[in-house]
């Protein structure tokens, strides 16, 4: 009975959201205005059953001794984290703030500077010219990267237009064919779920 | 205004339709009709099957790893979607088919999201699975997890998360961002099997070289059906081929038209670039 009403409250603002897309009309704007308000409510929600699960999650496996320093870390930035926002604010010269500035957002800048290592390690990989299709990867991934630098644009100036070509001609084509795919894919997916055909996001085979 | 547009007065007498979606709203209607035909249409639906997808196909041979080798499967959605995202919804038919597997062999999954809305739909799905194919008391809720909202925060403990657990099979099927690479890359130096698939083209192409097996397009969006084998599911994606042979018809039309009008420098008419 539950999931029953579970689709039919997703069939009526599947319909209702797509209807209003097509009107300016005041009563459709409110309509948006007012479901996008109650998306961020239940996130803020959310988000709170988050924060628990974190919470219990860590401290079970803290008893358990199931990677500790971790868990400790984890629940000392949980705790801390709010307490210097509701002690002393979240001003410029907050504490919270020279927290943010000096500790997260320095971890966060390490975790995405990997990713040029990453980079390299996976283009190694990538370019080995086993067969004709990576060979035709590898030689057009090395003239764009040749237009790209000062050296290959002067021993070479009409790099850059070849390079332009590639990226504009046969490297779109394939990225909007793939695109359209993955439009109709998602269309049809919206389509099945709205309609109720698809059910396994309430966890029931369809 | 378009020559098209002459029912607009009654459409905009009350300000009821924006005029310039009627396009949008042609096409909509279309992609719904041919999606409600092959879906509901008996013979529609019994005639086709769809063709092998190597991604999914071996999902049961990853599986079958992490069991013989004792180890987990890790499945992540990605940082980029919520769960009114078509992808994360995708994603989510993909975890059900793979928690049920995990149930049937015994081995352990792991799921950890950026997002708790997904996080407590995912619980639902797994614990909905296991409880399916009568194994309720396999399911471990905590081991589908919560982990944090910001994007690099999620990348280093999924990478933290890889790297002491050490999975056999890595499935990171979802809306992926900057983390994609950091993660398959993980995900390879552990030797796991990594099954892929985004909506995003930018992220597919790392995925494609950094993992073993990519889902390309609609192929996410088609391995519900293609898993599960449900005729009405597979039946709505053919509907994908139609419009994909209309959406070709158009282009190619466009493309002969708009030559023909450059060879004789002729103007489209108003209606056409409507």
């Amino acid at each position: 009975m539950g999931r029953t009403f579970a689709v039919g409250i997703c069939f009526v603002f599947g319909v209702l959201m797509f209807v209003q897309y097509f009107s300016p009309h005041p009563a459709a704007r409110t309509v948006h205005r007012t479901v996008s308000e109650y998306w961020q409510i239940i996130f803020a929600f959310g988000l709170l059953i988050g924060v628990v699960a974190v919470l219990r999650s860590n401290l079970r496996q803290l008893r358990w001794g199931s990677d500790r320093p971790y868990r400790l870390v984890t629940l000392c930035g949980l705790a801390a984290m709010p307490i210097l926002a509701l002690v002393w604010g979240r001003g410029i010269d907050s504490p919270f703030m020279w927290m943010f500035e000096n500790v997260q957002a320095p971890m966060q800048s390490t975790v995405f500077a990997l990713l040029a290592f990453f980079v390299v390690s996976a283009s190694v990989r990538g370019f080995r010219a086993r067969s004709v299709p990576a060979a035709i990867l590898l030689v057009s991934a090395l003239l764009i990267l040749l237009s790209r630098s000062a050296l290959g644009s002067a021993v070479l100036p009409q790099l850059s237009d070849t390079a332009e070509w590639i990226r504009n001609t046969p490297s779109m084509s394939a990225r909007r064919a793939i695109l359209i795919g993955i439009g109709l894919g998602s269309l049809t997916t919206s389509l099945r779920v709205i309609l109720g055909i698809e059910q396994t996001w309430l966890g029931r085979r369809s | 205004m378009p020559e098209a547009c002459y029912l607009a007065p009654i459409l905009l007498a009350d300000g009821l339709f924006y005029i310039d979606k009627l396009a949008t709203l042609l096409a909509a209607v279309i992609s719904i009709a041919v999606v409600l035909y092959t879906t509901f249409h008996r013979a529609s639906r019994e005639r086709f099957r769809m063709r092998e997808i190597a991604g999914l196909k071996s999902v049961d041979d990853a599986i079958g790893r992490a069991t013989e080798t004792a180890r987990p499967v890790l499945f992540t959605p990605g940082w980029g979607g919520d769960i009114q995202r078509p992808t994360t919804i995708a994603s989510m038919n993909i975890l059900s088919q793979v928690a049920e597997r995990t149930a049937q062999y015994g081995s352990r999954l792991v799921y950890p999201t950026h997002d708790p809305v997904i996080m407590a739909v995912a619980q639902e799905v797994a614990g909905e699975s296991y409880a399916r194919v009568g194994h309720p008391d396999r399911f471990r809720p905590e081991d589908i997890m919560y982990v944090t909202s910001s994007q690099f925060g999620y990348a280093a403990a999924v990478d933290g998360l890889i790297t002491r657990l050490r999975p056999a099979a890595v499935f990171l099927l979802g809306t992926f961002e900057a983390e994609s690479l950091i993660l398959a890359e993980t995900g390879n130096t552990v030797g796991a099997i990594q099954i892929a698939g985004t909506d995003s083209t930018i992220q597919l192409a790392f995925f494609i070289v950094a993992c073993d097996y990519t889902l390309i397009g609609e192929e996410l969006f088609a391995a519900s059906g293609y898993l599960s084998q449900d005729r009405s599911i597979i039946a709505s994606v053919r509907a994908q081929d139609i419009l994909k042979v209309i959406i070709a018809i158009v282009v190619v039309v466009a493309v002969i038209w708009s030559t023909v009008l450059a060879a004789t420098r002729s103007t489209a008419p108003a209606w056409w670039k409507f």
